[in-house]
Parts: structure tokens; sequence; C-alpha cells
């Protein structure tokens, strides 16, 4: 499997008790979208944090770039190119775009242990590039982000994975409550990561979403993968069957 | 309308800044013109250094999202560490270096058992509040030990300056502001603590230590409580070890009065400050206007309200200006 930029292999999670993970194996295409559906508590959110440093797997073993990791924190994820975009827990209210576009890996001129003094020019010339290039239009990137609506939110947390070229980005249900017109444009961010070499994993709830914007499907229930399919090769209705 | 509000989010302090200059014009014309003169301000100067280094302390906690109100306790436990070692004979600065030492490792005990046991700081620093005050008591074995006669005041309560207008606390007070002030809007440590504070999760998500953030800041706060405690007790020439009581409720409202929100995120250093001197001027014009000093409280309660309600009204306007426009 010399294409796969991530595998996964009997990987087990018990929370306390709940066995949220029981052996799931799966690759991660390069360059592929693929889109992971199932009911609510099937393990998909569990799946994907074991992936981005935010939980540890009990067992199992998990290769990127057929190199067996360990991923022990979210830094670890991010330095191997693997970047989350969560539902709500992706940016700071707070802060700036251009602050919130390089936490915790903010450019610094003479740093010593780590900190130092931040390079504004180069956070505000760059938040300008990668917004620009993910064709998001904001006014300027000193705008909070508290300011900004749930899609445009999404466009930003994509932007600073984008800049900091993301080999592996992850969405868990970025869509969820956003408008028609906002969900499209996170689709359509999605469709556009293949063109950009970036693998794609879309986590939702809505299956037309995923029909439109992955290229291969993979259905979790009860803590174990059900189905994985080419989207060519499987239906709605299939997908909902194994459910 | 709408750049007012905008200046407002991005310059929380604002607000105390119009308020504290409105209220040095009345109390400026109520004293008949002495609040502003020479010795008033030198009275005023002298000993803002010392809530204000508490100020700070508590103002940047505040934007990581916690508490401590045992900096009064640590204030008072700080010198009298001190004071006791140097009875000992122990040189001032190898005191001062234990002092500072105690006072860090009681910041870490703060933020590390908050952390650990996730409670709130409120609790935690409730009750170091209670137990560095016990310690300060104990350790001064009943009554305050007396303090050598040798010690560098020149370096820390002298008056310098035209007109000898500032004491040397004052310079140590100003290098600390900016230092911190510095910290916080210029080095990447100073957006993880905003960041740590904005919205924990996703600072965490983005890798960014929390846990260490916050306890760094715990005993920053632990720290400057207690060197502000030691320039009290270098000016007052005893460690009396009920210095510093109140002191916690004080450096809160100043952080909120400033404009730091109690939520954590927002908030300067310089809002801390003015919050501050807010309160020492409230305070002096006071008793310069001949008002009953018993209003000071009244006073310092009602504008700590009033500016947390403020703050609140002026956030939900400028989101809703942002929503139309
Ligand atoms: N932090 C946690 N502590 C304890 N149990 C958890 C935790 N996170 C998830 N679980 C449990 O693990 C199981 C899988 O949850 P998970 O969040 O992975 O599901 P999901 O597929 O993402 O569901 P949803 O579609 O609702 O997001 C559920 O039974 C859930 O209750
Ligand atoms: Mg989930």
């Amino acid at each position: 499997m010399s294409d796969a930029i991530i595998s996964v292999r009997d990987l087990h999670k018990w929370y306390s008790g709940v066995h949220a993970l029981k052996g799931v194996t799966l690759d991660f295409k390069r360059g592929e979208a693929l889109g992971l559906v199932g009911d609510n508590g099937a393990g998909k959110s569990t799946l994907i944090n074991i992936l981005s440093g935010v939980h540890r797997a009990d067992q199992g073993e998990i290769k990127v770039e057929g190199r067996a990791v360990s991923i022990a924190t979210p830094r670890d994820a991010m330095d191997l190119g693997i970047e989350t975009i969560y539902q709500y827990n992706s940016m700071v209210p707070t802060m700036s775009i251009a602050r919130n576009l390089f936490i915790g890996r903010e450019p610094t001129r003479f740093s010593v242990l780590g900190v130092g003094i931040l390079d504004q020019k180069k956070m505000a010339e760059e938040s300008v590039r990668a917004i620009a290039n993910v064709d998001l239009h904001l006014r300027s990137p000193d705008a909070l982000v508290g300011e900004l609506s749930g899609g445009q939110r999404q466009g930003v947390a994509i932007a600073r994975a984008m800049h900091f070229k993301s080999k592996v980005m992850i969405l868990d249900e970025p869509t969820n409550h956003l408008s028609v017109k906002e969900t499209n444009k996170v689709i359509g961010f999605v469709r556009g990561l293949k063109e950009q070499g970036v693998t794609g994993v879309f986590i939702s709830h809505n299956m037309h979403h995923v029909f439109e914007c992955c290229d291969r499907i993979v259905a979790m229930a009860r803590g174990e993968v059900v189905l994985d399919k080419r989207i060519g090769d499987t239906s709605i209705d299939e997908v909902h069957g194994v459910l | 309308m709408k750049r007012l509000f905008k200046t407002y989010l991005e310059k929380p302090e604002l607000a105390g800044l119009i308020l504290l200059v409105l209220l040095i014009i009345l109390f400026q014309v109520r004293s008949h013109g002495v609040f502003l003169n020479q010795d008033n301000l030198r009275g005023i100067l002298g000993i803002l250094p010392e809530a204000g280094l508490v100020a700070i302390g508590v103002t940047i906690l505040m934007i990581s999202g916690e508490f401590d109100l045992s900096v009064g306790s640590v204030f008072a436990l700080m010198p009298m560490t001190m004071a006791v070692l140097m009875v000992h004979g122990w040189p001032f600065p190898l005191a001062l270096l234990a002092g500072l030492l105690v006072s860090a490792a009681i910041g870490f005990i703060n933020g590390y058992i908050t952390i650990r046991f996730a409670i709130p700081s409120f609790i935690t620093t409730l009750g170091m509040l209670f137990m560095a005050r016990s310690l300060t008591v104990v350790v001064s074995g009943g009554f305050p030990p007396l303090l050598p006669a040798d010690l560098p005041n020149w370096l820390f309560t002298s008056f310098v300056g035209p007109g000898n207008m500032f004491r040397m606390s004052f310079l140590w007070f100003a290098a600390v502001a900016l230092l911190t002030s510095l910290m916080l809007s210029r080095t990447n440590f100073g957006n993880w603590i905003k960041a740590t504070g904005g919205f924990l999760p996703a600072a965490a998500a983005m890798g960014i230590p929390t846990a260490r953030v916050k306890i760094v800041c715990f005993m920053l706060c632990s720290v400057l409580s207690g060197f502000a405690g030691m320039l009290q007790v270098l000016r007052l020439g005893s460690p009396l070890p009920s210095i510093g009581e109140g002191m916690e409720l004080q450096a809160v409202a100043s952080a909120v009065i400033g404009g730091a929100s109690l939520l954590g995120g927002i908030g300067t250093v310089m809002g801390g400050i003015i919050g501050t001197t807010l309160i020492r001027v409230i305070d002096n014009g006071l008793v310069l206007s001949h008002v009953d000093a018993n209003w000071f409280k009244f006073a310092i309660g009602f504008l700590t309200i009033f500016a947390v309600v403020a703050n609140a009204w002026m956030r939900k306007r400028a989101k809703a200006i942002k929503m139309e426009g």
C-alpha cells in the first residue's frame, strides 16, 4: 500500500468502560477526499482525535507515509502534516485573524528557549496571502475572529491548514450550524483540496454533502468500519442500509 | 459610532482611562488645586507601585483565564520570609532570592493543583490565601522581626527624579509594566496566554502547552505580589504580618475596571495599571475633597460593578453593530 499516506491498523480505544474503537483498520490514500460517516457515537471523532493527537489509542498501529509513528500531542500531529478542523474549537474568538492563523506556530525574531518576539510584519503579510489563497474575502487580517460568520471561521481554519502545508486535512463536522450558502463554500474547499495535493477526511452527518465532495466513503458503526467503497460504487441508500 | 466600538474592542482599557482623566479633573477642582500639586502626587506615586505590581500579575493571570486570591497573603509572606532570614544573618540579596523563590513556589502550587485536579482557581487560591497568611504569622513568631539597618533602600524606596518626584519603586514598577506589556503584545508567549484564556480547547488543539502557560502566569502573579510586598515593607520599615489584607479583591477590581474580562482572553497590562491608579486616585481624592473616608469602599465597589456592566453592554452593542454591517 505505497499510496497510503496514513494507515491505521487494529486501533482500539476504551473510555473508562466504553469500547469506542474496536479494531479499526483503514488506509487514507494520498490525494483522496475520504468521507467518514456514521451515527452518533459510532467512533468517528474518536478515530480522528487519535490521529490529531488529542487522544491516544490504547492499542494498534499508525503509520504515516510508511513510517510507524507515535502521536502523543496535537503538536506531533501537526508536525507530521496532519491538521484538524473541528466544528467549534479551531479558533479563538477574542483574537484577530492574523493572530489565530499562527497560534502555536508564531514566526519569531530572536527566540530563546522557544519564546521570542513576534515577527508581526511577516504575520500580517502571510495572513493576507493565506486568506487570499483559499479565496476568502475578508476586510482585514486584524478583524477579530469573533466578528466572523461560522463559514468564514471555517474558511480561516482551512486557510491556516493550507498555509502550514498540511498533507492531511481532517474536518470533523465543519458544516454544522452553517447556512446553505456557507456549507457550499466549505464543500467547495474540500473539493479544492485535491488540486492542492492534500488528502482530505470529511466527517458529516449529511450524506449528500459527503457524496458531493468525496472520492471514497467509509461508514462506521459501534466502533467498527462497516463499509468502505468508492463513491461511484455505492449509493446513499446502500450507506444508509449498513448504518 | 462604529469606529468608536471597534476602538473599544481593541482597547478595552479606554473607558477606564477616560474615567481616570475625568476624576483627576474633578478632584483637582474640588480640592482647589491641591490634588495635582507636587506633594500630593509624590504621595500617590509613592504607593502606586505596590498595588500596581499586584494588579499587573492578577491581570495577566486573568487574561490566561484564572484567578488568584492569595496575592495579599503572598504580599505579606514574602517580606516576612526575608526579614526572618535576615534576622538569622542572611545577607539581603540571598534573602531576596529566597523570598522570590517562596513566592514562585506558591504560584506553582496554586497552578499545579488547579490544573491537576481541575478545580476552580478561585478555590485553590482561597485556600492559599489562608495558608500563606497563617504561615506569615507563624514564621514571624508573633511579633514583627527587626529589619537590619543597612538595607539597600537606595535601590527600592529612595526618592529620585526631578523634584524627587518618584521613589525608586516606581522605576521598578515602570520597568515591569513595560516588559510585561511587551510580553503580552509582542511575544509568542503573550499570544499563547491570550489564546489559552480566550478559548482553551482551540489553544490546546493548536498544540499550545496550556497547563504550562497557566502555571507560568500563576508564578508570575505570585512573584510580582511578593516583590510588591517587599517594596511596601521597605517603605514602612517594618514587616507587619497583616499587610496586604484585602489586596486580592482590589487587584481583581483594578483588572476589571481596566477592561479585563473575568472569562479570560481579554485585557491589557495598561488596563490593570489604569484600574489601580483609579482606585488610588479615588482614595486620595476623597480625602482631599473632605468626603467621609468610609465612602472609599463604596466608590470602588460601585466602580467595579459599573465597569463590568458597561463592558458587557459595550461588547453587546459592538457585536450588534457588526451583525448589521
Ligand atoms: N471524552 C470521552 N469520554 C468518554 N466517552 C467518550 C468520550 N468521547 C467519546 N466517548 C464515547 O465514545 C463513543 C464514540 O464517540 P465519538 O465521539 O467518537 O462518536 P462520533 O461518531 O464522533 O459521534 P457524533 O456523530 O455524535 O460526533 C461514544 O459512545 C461516546 O459516548
Ligand atoms: Mg463526533
